[in-house]
């Protein structure tokens, strides 16, 4: 069984090689304003996401992910359904 | 109050830069005449084109301009209203029955652009609770036909049989699923592994759409496009393309052997809230189509061309996207922006035209000058090219870096 914790530190991770400015992560960290990720580089997160827990993300979900606390609450959700 | 348009300052910003160095604005050029589908004159210059997509040359067609000449004096000059209601003409229904001809299929939709071709097909086709999965690559028209639409979206690496295997078999085998691929990639001129990848999807119980707006005219025996080349034909079950490539006019259109197709007209939003396309551009287009049949000779000139270039550049030391030539398109991978700016400004200054390529709209954020052949360009006008590329490359000093 995954929880969210561990989906959240797995999460860090995966993002750590996209953060240069080496910003710290938070649960209310946003992709798009603190970590500066173009729409490309989000969707290629997302991709690895999907293969590490293997689950689907449309990608019309995005919008709605701003955090990667959002991100981790959606994965969970995802992983645990 | 807020400015709306201050969510584009990061790019206003980043041009200014990049003007204030001095160079030109790659994305600003006017053609002051336009001679032939080869040469056109830019700033007073007659300048050789090499980034037109016009693969065929069909634009000055004697046939086809005749086609359209008479139509506009028949038909008049636009027909003010919806396929649907009364903008649909002979001259539409023509152009349709040339194309269900070319493509050897029993139905066809003209659009009035490619873009919006592929905008009402990818958004119509996939609805609420239906997936579509598609190339990583693919083109903006076919994203933003995502976005237009209530499917889920899911993207797969490009051309990767692999990775499109993977997720197709991560979803719920009874929902509907439309995998969508492109017969050839325009930015960095690669062509899809159509029988693979087409293989997967149908084992997976999915419908296949294949763009082939830069394979249609010289793939395959018919020139349909890649799928034809790669044997997939029975198994792909719509075909979307565009007039303004190798047709050489403007509009798009999909094909397909679909029993309910025709029922699209009514339920497809950018085909049926639009005006039709002008009687002259449908006339211009049927005769293009029927004569694309019986190209034979030009499509191996085409495919000789875009060899010698390729062989070429790299002959002479260019870097390029693809290893060997495998469309119509080559592209030159550039080092950084303000390099291919203004390698792309002296290519102009020395007569010729290229297309400059930045991110988006190019994967993994490289910069291209990105050529595109015509079956009409003469081997004298590619010597020229070659040499051109290699003043230019010395004037900027691009083998430099590389060394």
């Amino acid at each position: 069984m995954t929880n969210r914790a561990q989906v959240y530190a797995r999460i860090i991770e995966l993002i750590e090689p996209l953060n240069p400015k080496k910003l710290a992560l938070a649960e209310d960290t946003s992709f798009a304003g603190d970590l500066e990720m173009d729409s490309l580089t989000v969707m290629d997160l997302v991709a690895s996401m999907e293969d590490e827990w293997d689950i689907v993300m449309p990608l019309n979900m995005l919008p709605d992910l701003e955090t990667i606390g959002q991100v981790a609450d959606a994965v969970t959700k995802l992983v645990t359904k | 109050m807020s400015d709306l348009f201050s969510k584009f300052d990061p790019l206003i910003n980043e041009r200014a830069d990049l003007l204030a160095t001095g160079v030109r604005d790659p994305f600003a050029i006017v053609m002051q005449e336009v001679k032939s589908p080869t040469v056109a004159v830019i700033d007073g210059r007659e300048t050789i084109l090499l980034g037109t997509y016009n693969y065929m040359g069909m634009t000055f067609d004697p046939d086809v301009i005749a086609a359209g000449e008479t139509a506009l004096r028949k038909f008049g000059a636009g027909t003010t209203g919806s396929r649907v209601l009364n903008g649909t003409y002979q001259g539409h229904k023509e152009c349709e029955d040339a194309l269900k001809d070319f493509y050897g299929m029993s139905h066809a939709m003209v659009f009035s652009t490619g873009y919006q071709a592929n905008l009402g097909m990818v958004s119509t086709l996939a609805g609420k609770g239906d997936f579509i999965i598609l190339d990583a690559d693919s083109h903006a028209s076919i994203y933003d036909g995502c976005y237009l639409g209530n499917a889920d979206i899911v993207r797969f690496k490009h051309n990767s049989a692999e990775d499109l295997e993977k997720r197709l078999r991560r979803l719920p085998p009874e929902v509907g699923k439309l995998v969508i691929l492109e017969g050839v990639y325009s930015m960095l001129g690669d062509i899809a592994p159509l029988k693979e990848l087409v293989a997967i999807a149908k084992a997976q119980g999915a419908m296949v759409l294949v763009d082939e707006a830069h394979g249609m005219g010289f793939f395959g025996e018919h020139g349909r496009g890649v799928y034809e080349a790669a044997g997939v034909a029975d198994d792909v079950d719509f075909v979307v393309g565009t007039f303004s490539k190798s047709v050489g006019t403007v509009g798009g259109f999909c094909v397909s052997n679909h029993p309910k197709f025709e029922i699209l007209r009514l339920v497809c939003r950018p085909y049926t809230f639009t005006a039709s396309l002008p009687p002259a551009v449908v006339a211009c287009a049927a005769t293009s189509i029927r004569k694309l049949m019986h190209a034979g000779a030009k499509r191996e000139r085409l495919w000789d061309m875009s060899r010698t270039l390729h062989s070429g550049l790299i002959a002479r030391g260019f870097r390029l996207a693809t290893d060997s030539c495998e469309s119509a398109i080559v592209s030159v991978l550039m080092p950084d922006q303000e390099t291919t700016v203004r390698m792309w400004q002296a290519m102009l200054e020395l007569g010729v035209y290229v297309n400059m390529s930045r991110p988006p709209a190019t994967p993994a954020g490289v910069f291209l000058l990105r050529c595109s052949l015509c079956a009409e360009h003469s081997a004298a006008q590619l010597e020229t090219v070659l040499e051109r590329f290699v003043m230019a490359g010395a004037a900027v000093g691009l083998f430099a870096e590389a060394a």
